[in-house]
C-alpha cells in the first residue's frame, strides 16, 4: 500500500541507535506535564510508526504528556497542536528527549 | 467565459477526523445529502451539490483520514477515489483543517497539494484560534503554500459566501510552484518552516476544555462522572419516555376502538384493527424511546464526551483486545445495532472492527425493549425491593447486564481463537469540548428516528400484513358447541401460522414454548419487537377483551388447564431475546459491512445456538427450582 520511498521508519532500530541516544527515553516513561522532542520512531511494525508519524511524532516535533487515563492507559499527549491518546504499548515505539 | 468554467464540477471535500469536515458540508449543501455506498465497498459515500454563481458544484464528502496512505477502510476509499480507482476523480479539492492545530493538518495538506488537482485549503474553527490567542495570517500562509486559503466558522456559516465564490473557478487557483516533500519528516520540516512565519502567537491550550477535562477525566471524579453518565444515560430513556409512550399506546387503542365501530364487523374490520393497527403500533410505540436515546447519543458524541468516555474505559476494553472506541460503538447498539455497527467504521483494524461488528447485536438494542416490557410487566410482580428500587427495574438491568457480559466474554473468545493477531496502533484525538448547535443535533435525531418510522412502515407494516393473512386463512370451521373464545382459538390454531407454529413445537418444547409463542419467534425473525405485534394479533383474536398483558397471563393450555407462561417458560423466553439475533436490519448492515454473507450466517448462527443453549438451561434450573 505504502510507496517505497515513504518508508521512514526503520522497522527495527539499529543497535548503535541505543548507544548514541542516551538521552532518549521512550515517551511512555515521560513525567506527566514534562516536555521532550521526539527523537525516533521506532516500531517494529512499519503499520504503527508510519502512523504514529502522521499523527506529527515527527522527530524534532515537541510532546507533552498531559494526562493519564483514571484507570492507568492510555496517556492523553500534546503534539503538533492537537492532542492524541496513545497507549503504553505505542508510546513505548516513540523515542523522546526531554526537555 | 468558456465553456469549461461553467460546466458542472466535481469537487472533493477532504481532511482529517474531527476537523469540522461535516459541519461545512451541511453549510455548503443545505443537508440535502445524497447518502449511498462506494461502488464494491463498504463505506458510505455522502454527495451534495449547490449553485456557485453560474455554476453546479457537486461535493463528495471524503471520509476523514489522518494520511493518504491508507491504514483504515475509511482512508483506503480516500486514495481510491482520489486516483480514480473507484469512481472519475474529483476536479478539485477542499481540504479542510481544523486551524489550531495546523502543525498536524499541514502534513495531510502537504500530501494532498503532491497529487497536483486545484486545492483549496479551509481552515475551520477560526472563532476557537482567536478565543485561544492565536493569530495567524492568512496572507501569508497562501503565498507560503501557494494554494488559496479561506477560514470559515462552519456551523455559523460564516466565511461559507466567499468560498462558494471562489469555487466558481477551481482552474484560476494558484497552484503551488514546487510539491512539498514526499517522506513525512521532510514534510514536517516543510510545515515549521512555513508556519514559523504564518503563526504569529501560536494558540494556547482550550482554557475551557483545560478547566472541563481536570474534572470529567479526573482519576476519581472521572470514573464517577463516567458511571453516572451512563446511568443517567438508561434512566432518562426509561423515565422520560413513559409518559409519550403511554399517550401513544391509548392513542392507538383509541383508534383501533373507532375503526371497529365504524367498520361493519367482518374480515376489513379484523384486518384493520388485529392487523394494521395492532401490528404497527406495538412498534409505533418506542418511537419515544428512540427519540430520546438518539438524542442523548447525538449530544454526548457533538459535546466532546463520548471521545473522554472512551479514553476512560480504553483499559478495560483492552484487556479483551478490543479499543476504547468499540466502546462508543457497543453503547450505541444499545440503541439499535445497526448504528452501532455502523460506528465501527471509525476502528482502523480490520478485525476489531469485525469483533465489534459481532459481538454488537448482543448489547440490548432498544427493540427488545418491547418484549422486555411485556413479560416482565405481566410476570414480574411490581415490589419495591429496597427504597425506590424495584423488582422489575433489577430484573431489566439484570438482563442489560447479561447481554453486555456476553457480548465481552464473547469478544474476548473471538481475538483469541477466529480473529486473532494482526496489532494496528491504538490512538484516538479528545476534541475540544463544543457547544452542537441545535440544527446539527435535531437534523442527526430526525434522521435516525426517521430511519425507525420507515422501518415500521414499510418491514414492520408487512410482516403485519402477512401476519394476519397467515393467522386467519384459512377460515377453517370450529366444531359446533365450542365458546366463542374456544372457536377462535381453533381458528387459530388450524390457520397457516399455527400449522408453522405447530410444526416447530417439537424443537422449542425443550425450552417451555408453545406453538403461540413459536409464531412469536418465528414473526420475530423480522425484527425483535415484531413478537409483540404477533401476541397481540394473537391473542385479539382469541380474546376480545382486556390488555395484552391480561391476555397472556391468563392463558391456559387447553388440553392440560396448566398455565403457558410459567415462571420456566417466562425466563427461557427473556434469555432466549438476550442472545438471538432476530433482526433482519441488522443482517443486511452486517451485510453490507462485511461485503459477504459469510459473517451475517456465523453471527446468526452463534447467537442463536447460544440462545437456544442458554435458554434451554434456564428452563431446566427455574424448572427445578419448583417455577
Amino acid at each position: 500500500m505504502a510507496s517505497p520511498a515513504s518508508q521512514t521508519v526503520p522497522s527495527s532500530p539499529p543497535p548503535w541507535l541505543a548507544l548514541s541516544g542516551h538521552a532518549a527515553i521512550p515517551l511512555s516513561e515521560l513525567a506527566l506535564g514534562r516536555s521532550a522532542r521526539v527523537r525516533e520512531v521506532a516500531a517494529a511494525n512499519p503499520r504503527i510508526g508510519r502512523r504514529l508519524l502522521d499523527l506529527g511524532f515527527v522527530p524534532g516535533s515537541s510532546v507533552r504528556a498531559l494526562r493519564r487515563a483514571p484507570l492507568g492507559d492510555p496517556v492523553e499527549y500534546e503534539v503538533r497542536g492537537s492532542r492524541i491518546c496513545l497507549r503504553a504499548s505505542e508510546a513505548s515505539c516513540i523515542r523522546v528527549v526531554p526537555e | 467565459m468558456s465553456q469549461a468554467a461553467t460546466a458542472p464540477l466535481r469537487l472533493g471535500l477532504l481532511g482529517s477526523p474531527n476537523a469540522g469536515k461535516t459541519t461545512l458540508f451541511n453549510a455548503l449543501t443545505g443537508l440535502h445529502a445524497k447518502v449511498g455506498n462506494y461502488p464494491g465497498v463498504t463505506v458510505e459515500r455522502r454527495e451534495g451539490s449547490f449553485a456557485a454563481g453560474e455554476r453546479q458544484v457537486t461535493v463528495i464528502d471524503l471520509p476523514g483520514a489522518y494520511s493518504l496512505e491508507p491504514l483504515s477502510p475509511d482512508e483506503a476509499v480516500v486514495a481510491r477515489v482520489l486516483s480514480g480507482e473507484l469512481e472519475s476523480p474529483p476536479q478539485a479539492l477542499l481540504v479542510v483543517a481544523d486551524a489550531c492545530s495546523l502543525e498536524r493538518s499541514l502534513l495531510l495538506v502537504g500530501q494532498v497539494l503532491r497529487r497536483g488537482l486545484p486545492t483549496c485549503l479551509v481552515l475551520t474553527m477560526i472563532d476557537e484560534l482567536q478565543a485561544r490567542g492565536g493569530k495567524l495570517d492568512r496572507d501569508r500562509l497562501e503565498q507560503a503554500l501557494g494554494i488559496p486559503v479561506l477560514g470559515v466558522v462552519g456551523h455559523r456559516g460564516r466565511g461559507v459566501d466567499a468560498l462558494r465564490q471562489q469555487l466558481e473557478h477551481p482552474e484560476r487557483w494558484s497552484r503551488p510552484p514546487l510539491p512539498p516533500p514526499e517522506s513525512t519528516e521532510d514534510r514536517a520540516a516543510w510545515a515549521d518552516s512555513i508556519l514559523a512565519s504564518v503563526l504569529r502567537v501560536r494558540p494556547g491550550a482550550s482554557r475551557n476544555t483545560e478547566r472541563i477535562d481536570r474534572i470529567v477525566l479526573h482519576p476519581v471524579l472521572g470514573t464517577l462522572i463516567f458511571g453516572v453518565v451512563m446511568l443517567a444515560f438508561f434512566q432518562l430513556i426509561f423515565h422520560w419516555a413513559t409518559p409519550a409512550m403511554d399517550a401513544i399506546d391509548a392513542g392507538i387503542r383509541a383508534l383501533s376502538a373507532l375503526a371497529r365501530d365504524a367498520l361493519p364487523a367482518g374480515l376489513l374490520a379484523d384486518f384493520l384493527c388485529d392487523g394494521l393497527i395492532a401490528g404497527v403500533g406495538s412498534v409505533i410505540v418506542f418511537l419515544p424511546q428512540i427519540l430520546i436515546l438518539f438524542s442523548l447519543l447525538y449530544l454526548l458524541e457533538d459535546v466532546g464526551y463520548m471521545a473522554r468516555a472512551a479514553f476512560v474505559i480504553d483499559r478495560v476494553m483492552g484487556r479483551i483486545g478490543l479499543e476504547g472506541r468499540a466502546f462508543v460503538s457497543l453503547l450505541s447498539s444499545y440503541a439499535c445495532a445497526v448504528p452501532g455497527i455502523m460506528a465501527t467504521r471509525t476502528i482502523p483494524s480490520p478485525k476489531n472492527r469485525l469483533v465489534t461488528m459481532l459481538v454488537a447485536p448482543l448489547m440490548t438494542c432498544s427493540a427488545r425493549l418491547p418484549v422486555y416490557a411485556l413479560l416482565i410487566g405481566a410476570f414480574v410482580p411490581a415490589r419495591q425491593v429496597a427504597g425506590p428500587i424495584g423488582l422489575q427495574g433489577l430484573v431489566l438491568l439484570a438482563l442489560y447486564l447479561a447481554g453486555a457480559a456476553a457480548a465481552l466474554v464473547v469478544a474476548a473468545l473471538l481475538k483469541r481463537t477466529l480473529l486473532r493477531g494482526e496489532e494496528l496502533p491504538f490512538y484516538m484525538e479528545l476534541p475540544s469540548y463544543r457547544w452542537p448547535t441545535a440544527r446539527l443535533l435535531l437534523s442527526q435525531i430526525w434522521g435516525s428516528a426517521s430511519a425507525f418510522l420507515r422501518r415500521a412502515g414499510t418491514i414492520i407494516l408487512a410482516v403485519s400484513v402477512v401476519l394476519w393473512a397467515l393467522l386467519s386463512f384459512p377460515r377453517s370451521e370450529a366444531p359446533a358447541g365450542l365458546s366463542q373464545t374456544d372457536a377462535a382459538r381453533h381458528r387459530l390454531e388450524h390457520s397457516l401460522a399455527g400449522s408453522a407454529g405447530r410444526a416447530i413445537e417439537p424443537l422449542i418444547a425443550p425450552l417451555g414454548f408453545d406453538w403461540k409463542i413459536g409464531v412469536g419467534l418465528l414473526s420475530s425473525l423480522a425484527a425483535r419487537e415484531v413478537i409483540v405485534a404477533t401476541l397481540a394479533q394473537i391473542y385479539a383474536a382469541a380474546d376480545e377483551e382486556g390488555s395484552l398483558r391480561d391476555a397472556i397471563r391468563r392463558d391456559v393450555d387447553p388440553r392440560t388447564g396448566a398455565p403457558v407462561f410459567t415462571p420456566a417458560t417466562v425466563a427461557a423466553l427473556l434469555t432466549f431475546f438476550v442472545f438471538a439475533l432476530q433482526c433482519m436490519s441488522t443482517l443486511a448492515v452486517l451485510r453490507r459491512e462485511t461485503n459477504s454473507w459469510h459473517w451475517p450466517a456465523f453471527a446468526f448462527g452463534y447467537l442463536l445456538a447460544l440462545a437456544y443453549g442458554a435458554s434451554f438451561v434456564v428452563y431446566r434450573v427455574v424448572s427445578q427450582l419448583g417455577g
